[in-house]
């Protein structure tokens, strides 16, 4: 199963034979690269056209917030009717978690209500976890908890949680209906997969402006950004599981008499529901990563706490404050896990049999309440006891950064001269003319022709709209750190793979890797390499990894253990069966891995803009400072693009390979 | 507890004033608060300015105001003050918002309240230890000869200056030519990222000159001097043949600049008093680096420095009270 020669034999190869095709290009690539130098159009995108969408974007978004009426309202009127009937259940939660409430009795006095203490919640989530998980979730649950309250976390904690609680089903219900209405209708689902590409990739600083515009400043806001970049995923795992439903179930139901609703909310969604928990897994993961952008525009809580900390380069305090948010990601993670898998168990194996689940909660939040009402000393807990290890992690820093400098300073001086700086000025050079047709041609042998077109589009669209400069300083970013993380990813996916105690450790890692404000290693990583292009680097690869590690850990773990046993019966030595036998098999998992990594690397962009780069995340970045609206969806745009363009090559080589491994 | 007697003792005669005056008086001198709207003030994420709006924040409320403290971006905040989401940000420093209030400003909808009276300074800044192996400093003619002590393999031979993000502006790539530097300019993304590299370098004792700014805490706790550029006019910045070189402008050092409070326009027709009283506003330099030293350095928090300046200063801050 060599790979040259599968290649020739299974490649759509149309008329022109296929070496002609790739000699062909290239003589046309070399060709455009030497004429680059005299003919200006070929080198200079700006020499042909620079589309003014940015200006024409800038108007549009003018015009819905100022000019755009319904008669009776304004669509201003619209959004922010919207914004307000968010604003209630989330006034709801931050008063019963963080605020407390003060009722007037009439005349001066006023009875004061203090939010729920943190003993009620404490009891309430650990009985559940139990319930729900046994000791382990428990364990789990008491130790995040405590966390949150011995390092002093929890009043922030309890404010992003309840922008969490509101935004996480308000993501979950909007992505389903979206799901459900493209189940039912092609047209719908054809129109709305790239939007919801767009919406995963275009950066969320990008589209910051008109949110802020639309529905106001503050906690809504926030949250409904967050909504827009966590809903895609809970939309397309909807889609996916509805069609998955098998055909008989439908045909049960259909005989059955089912009427569409019923069809809907009794067949379809309860068989469903296993593959839904992954997109409400996404949604609370996606919420979490966005906590500490939400807090820029108003949403406070553990981002502003992570913000404020890094401005004063208090790396512990930030650091204390990231590791809050990861608990909090993870434990609603397991929590939603455990809860489906306790649904499905059948009610004979469950906890607490006998007790009504609701009524005990109900009790232990009540009856602590209580206590701590009439004992308002118990409910803060005391200062004194608060633990701090930020001087430790200060002083880690600082004895990495004294005594280790000297080495970091020459890896990276080392990698910055052999290997980045060659790659950036390289891709400066290549003509635009020149990556467009490649695009197209590499296209077209993948997918045929209209992907060829697609993917040269989008290409142009970049250069046109005058980014190309800065776009491709991204691709030499981001390419370099996707491969790095990729190389590191695979390697500790396939250790991760070899046991079940691997795996885990793997697992969790990477959550936490993931779930751990980006902003918390930013600061650190800045003090030991400086800024520059190498920073950004290792930002976006310690981000980027975890795609890369799951999906090989993943795709290993599920080869069938029968063609294992064969590769081993026809003699294959250890390595062999690695190169020869597992990871072939595993590639497609692998790749999409690979193109999860990318996606990762291009959503970092913005935040390495912080460090300081010079790419398409700096415009959008520099667009959000000037509220140039126009400017920073069209820079988006093209970040937008550019992982779109990878997306497709990668799908489109991925299927070809499961055809020819005859793989499902 | 003779602290919080003393706090009655000099409260109290202002307090039973304040009533006699509202008693004979009642519709001029208890003109506000005119309405019960909070009045929504930003958070930016640096210490400063946090300081000077809840300082602000506390002489609203003692005037009656109901005041609400939303945390937001230094610049995302425009688009809140625009609207009226926002009702002030206390602080937009002319050396890195001013486009920004000028744009909004322009809108219409927002204003500036006068000035805080605090004098941003910004300037090529080093810390003290770098002078024992270059001794011409501060003197900016004295930086080419050490130039490649600030070199890195990346700027080599020239030296690498840290500069503030690009969309802090500062003209420093023109003032190196200008001047005939051998610097090259690179830009920090943000003020954490500029700071961290700052504090790096001086952890480790190692040459770094960077773009600093005051008032800020690390000025305060780190020692170190500002280049000494020759003083910067208007005429620098506009005339080429001022200045040691002939032939360019911004040949000279960076402009002090002001740093202003910034609201909702609509907002003057609602709290008229409160929108005076933040005009009336101004802290110097030095008590408000008094303060973030007390902060950032000590570890105090801010409410609690906060409280102890306005118990401390009352006189002063009884003054920007509008008295009809």
């Amino acid at each position: 199963m060599s790979l040259t020669d599968s290649d020739t034999r299974t490649l759509p190869t149309g008329i022109a034979p296929i070496r002609i095709v790739w000699v062909a290009t290239l003589a046309a690539l070399v060709l455009l690269w030497m004429l680059a130098q005299n003919v200006e159009w070929i080198a200079d995108p700006e020499s042909v056209v620079t589309i003014p969408l940015a200006g024409w974007i800038s108007d549009a978004v003018k015009w819905l917030a100022n000019d755009l009426t319904f008669g009776l309202f304004t669509f201003k009127d619209l959004t922010r009717a919207l914004a307000w009937l968010l604003e209630i259940p989330l006034t709801v939660f931050i008063t019963l978690l963080s605020s407390g409430a003060e009722i007037p009795l009439g005349g001066e006095s006023s009875l004061t209500l203090p939010p729920i203490p943190w003993f009620s919640i404490l009891l309430a989530v650990t009985w559940l976890c139990w319930v729900w998980g046994g000791r382990r979730l428990l364990l789990l649950a008491a130790a995040s908890l405590v966390y949150l309250v011995v390092f002093g976390q929890w009043e922030s904690a309890m404010v992003t949680l309840s922008s969490i609680l509101v935004a996480v089903p308000v993501g979950v219900a909007g992505g389903m209906a979206l799901g459900i209405w493209a189940y039912r209708s092609e047209r719908v689902s054809r129109g709305l997969t790239p939007v919801l590409d767009l919406m995963q990739t275009v950066p969320i600083f990008a589209y910051l402006v008109p949110v802020l515009v639309l529905f106001g400043f503050g906690p809504v806001s926030a949250m409904i950004a967050t909504v827009i970049y966590a809903m895609p995923p809970m939309v397309r795992v909807t889609m996916m599981a509805l069609r998955g439903v098998s055909p008989e179930l439908l045909e049960f139901g259909r005989m059955a008499g089912c009427t569409r609703r019923q069809m809907l909310w009794r067949i379809l969604l309860p068989s469903a529901r296993p593959s839904l928990m992954i997109g409400v897994n996404q949604v609370i993961m996606l919420s979490l990563n966005m906590v500490i952008i939400a807090s820029m525009i108003g949403a406070g809580g553990l981002g502003y706490d992570v913000l404020a900390s890094l401005r004063r380069l208090e790396i512990g305090d930030g650091l204390q404050a990231g590791l809050a948010i990861t608990l909090l990601a993870i434990l609603i993670d397991r929590m939603s896990q455990a809860y489906i898998a306790y649904r499905e168990s059948p009610t004979a194996t469950r906890r607490a049999q006998g007790v009504n689940n609701w009524a005990m909660i109900g009790g232990l939040v009540l009856v602590s309440y209580v206590v701590g009402f009439v004992f308002p000393s118990l409910s803060t807990y005391p200062e004194a006891l608060t633990l701090d290890t930020s001087p430790f992690w200060d002083e880690l820093v600082r004895l990495i950064n004294v005594h280790l400098y000297t080495y970091l300073d020459a890896v990276k001086n080392t990698l910055l001269i052999y290997l980045l700086v060659p790659v950036k000025r390289f891709m400066l050079d290549v003509p635009w003319l020149a990556v467009t047709l490649l695009l197209g041609v590499v296209g077209w042998r993948l997918g045929g022709l209209r992907m060829a077109l697609v993917v040269a589009a989008m290409a142009a669209f970049i250069a046109l709209t005058g980014n190309w400069q800065k776009a491709m300083v991204s691709v030499y970013l981001c390419g370099i750190s996707v491969i790095i993380a990729s190389l590191i990813g695979i390697g500790w996916g396939l250790i991760a793979a070899r046991s079940e105690r691997a795996y885990k450790i793997a697992v969790t890692s990477v959550d936490t890797l993931q779930t751990l404000p980006s902003f918390v290693y930013l600061i650190p990583v800045v003090m030991l390499f400086q800024v520059g292009d190498f920073s950004a680097m290792i930002a976006i690869v310690l981000y980027a990894l975890a795609p890369a590690v799951r999906y090989t850990a993943h795709g290993l773990r599920r080869i069938p253990s029968e063609t294992l046993e064969a590769g081993r019966m026809s003699g294959c030595r250890p390595r062999q069966m690695l190169w020869r036998v597992r990871l072939p098999l595993a590639l497609p998992e692998i790749a999409l891995g690979v193109n999860q990594t990318i996606m990762m690397a291009l959503s970092m962009l913005v935040i390495t803009a912080l460090v300081g780069t010079s790419d398409l995340g700096q415009e959008v970045y520099i667009a959000l400072t000037r509220s140039s609206v126009g400017h920073g969806i069209v820079a988006g745009v093209c970040v937008a693009f550019i992982g779109m363009i990878a997306d497709r090559l990668i799908t489109a080589w991925v299927a070809r390979r499961k055809k020819q491994f005859r793989i499902n | 507890m003779p602290n919080s007697d003393r706090l009655k003792c000099t409260r109290s005669p202002l307090a039973a004033s304040l009533a006699v005056l509202a008693l004979a008086m009642p519709a001029v001198a208890q003109d506000y608060p005119e309405s019960d709207r909070p009045i929504r003030m930003t958070i930016n994420d640096w210490t400063g300015q946090e300081l000077t709006t809840r300082l602000m924040g506390g002489v609203l409320e003692e005037m009656g105001y109901t005041v609400e403290y939303v945390q937001a971006d230094y610049l995302a905040q425009f688009t809140g003050l625009e609207s009226g989401d926002l009702t002030v940000g206390m602080e937009i420093w002319e050396t890195t918002g001013k486009d920004a209030l000028e744009a909004a400003v322009e809108t219409g909808n927002v204003v500036a309240l006068g000035e805080t009276g605090m004098e941003a300074i910004e300037e090529w800044w080093y810390p003290t230890y770098v002078k024992e192996e270059c001794p011409g400093l501060p003197d900016w003619e004295a930086l080419n000869e050490c130039a490649e002590m600030f070199a890195s393999p990346m700027t080599s031979p020239n030296g690498r200056y840290l500069g503030g993000p690009v969309t802090w502006g500062g003209f420093d790539e023109e003032r190196v030519e200008a001047l005939g530097l051998d610097f090259d300019v690179v830009h920090a993304g943000t003020d954490a990222a500029l700071m961290a590299e700052v504090r790096s370098a001086i952890q480790r004792e190692e040459p770094i000159i960077a773009w600093v700014y005051a008032p800020h805490w690390a000025p305060i706790q780190y020692d170190g001097e500002w280049v000494e550029f020759p003083e910067y006019t208007d005429a620098c910045y506009e005339d080429p043949s001022w200045g040691p070189n002939p032939d360019m402008t911004h040949d000279c050092g960076k402009p002090r600049g002001w740093i202003k409070p910034a609201a909702w326009a609509g907002g003057r027709d609602v709290w008229p008093a409160a929108y005076t009283a933040i005009e009336n506003f101004t802290i110097d330099n030095e008590q408000m680096g008094r303060l973030i030293g007390q902060v950032d350095v000590d570890g105090m928090p801010i409410q609690a420095a906060v409280d102890q300046w306005l118990q401390e200063n009352e006189d002063t801050w009884q003054s920007w009270i509008p008295q009809n």
